[in-house]
C-alpha cells in the first residue's frame, strides 16, 4: 500500500518537504514505517528514533498496524506552549 | 462551554477569560504562556509556531474531556497561537471556571501541562545571533 506520511517541524526541514510517499506491505506496522522512512529519507538520521508516529490523528506504538488509507504523520517531540 | 482553537491572530486573553465566567463558578483561573527573551544565556528575538492542526485540535478536545472527568469545571477555553510571535506576545491561553478555586487551579494546571507534552505544536527559536532552531525536548540540537 502507498502511504503519504506528513512531516512536521525539524523532520520536514531535514527532508525538504512534506508529505513523503512510502510503499509499505499490507499490514505493515509503525515499526516498518520507521524503517522505510529511514531508508527513504537518510537526512533524518539520528532523529528517526525520536519521531512520534500518528495514525488517524492519534499517537501509535511501534506494533500498531497501519490500516490502508489511514492518515499518517511523523514528527519530533512537541514544544508548544 | 468548551472552546479549543488554533489561531493566527493575537489572543484576546481578556475576552477568553470573560468567556468562561459563570454564575455557577466561584473561581476563574487564567494562564498565559508568553514569549520569553532569555533561555539560559541565549537571547531570543522571536518564535515561530507550527502545528499539525487537525490532530492538535483533536488532542486539545481530548484534554478538555479528561479535565472534565477529573474536576467539576463549568467552562473551559484553550487557544494556541501559530505563526510568528515577538517577545512578550501570548502563545497560549487557558481559562477555566469551577465552583471552587482548588478545582480551577488544578484543572488549569493539568490543561497546560498536558498540552505541552501531547498537543502537536512546535516552536522554532529565532536567536539573536541570526540562527534558528526547532525546539524538540529530548533531542539534541541539529
Amino acid at each position: 500500500m502507498n502511504v503519504a506520511v506528513q512531516l512536521f517541524a525539524r523532520a520536514r526541514d531535514l527532508v525538504g518537504g512534506s508529505p513523503v510517499e512510502l510503499e509499505l506491505a499490507d499490514g505493515a506496522t509503525v515499526a516498518d514505517l520507521r524503517t522505510a522512512l529511514r531508508e527513504r529519507c537518510p537526512t533524518l538520521g539520528d532523529l528517526v528514533p525520536h519521531l512520534h508516529v500518528a495514525v488517524g490523528q492519534d499517537y501509535a506504538a511501534d506494533d500498531t498496524a497501519i490500516p490502508a488509507g489511514a492518515e499518517v504523520a511523523c514528527f519530533p517531540p512537541v514544544s508548544g506552549g | 462551554m468548551d472552546h479549543v482553537a488554533l489561531v493566527d491572530d493575537p489572543i484576546d486573553h481578556a475576552a477568553l477569560t470573560e468567556s468562561v465566567r459563570s454564575d455557577q463558578a466561584g473561581a476563574v483561573v487564567s494562564f498565559l504562556g508568553t514569549v520569553r527573551e532569555m533561555t539560559g544565556d541565549r537571547r531570543t528575538v522571536a518564535l515561530d509556531y507550527d502545528a499539525y492542526p487537525q490532530m492538535a485540535e483533536a488532542k486539545m478536545r481530548e484534554l478538555v474531556a479528561e479535565t472534565r472527568e477529573k474536576w467539576p469545571v463549568v467552562n473551559v477555553a484553550v487557544e494556541h497561537r501559530l505563526g510568528h510571535l515577538e517577545l512578550g506576545e501570548i502563545s497560549v491561553a487557558v481559562a477555566v471556571s469551577a465552583p471552587h478555586r482548588d478545582q480551577a487551579f488544578e484543572a488549569g494546571r493539568y490543561l497546560i501541562d498536558e498540552l505541552k507534552v501531547r498537543v502537536p505544536v512546535w516552536k522554532k527559536e529565532n536567536w539573536a545571533d541570526g540562527t534558528t532552531e526547532w525546539v524538540h525536548p529530548g533531542v539534541e540540537s541539529s
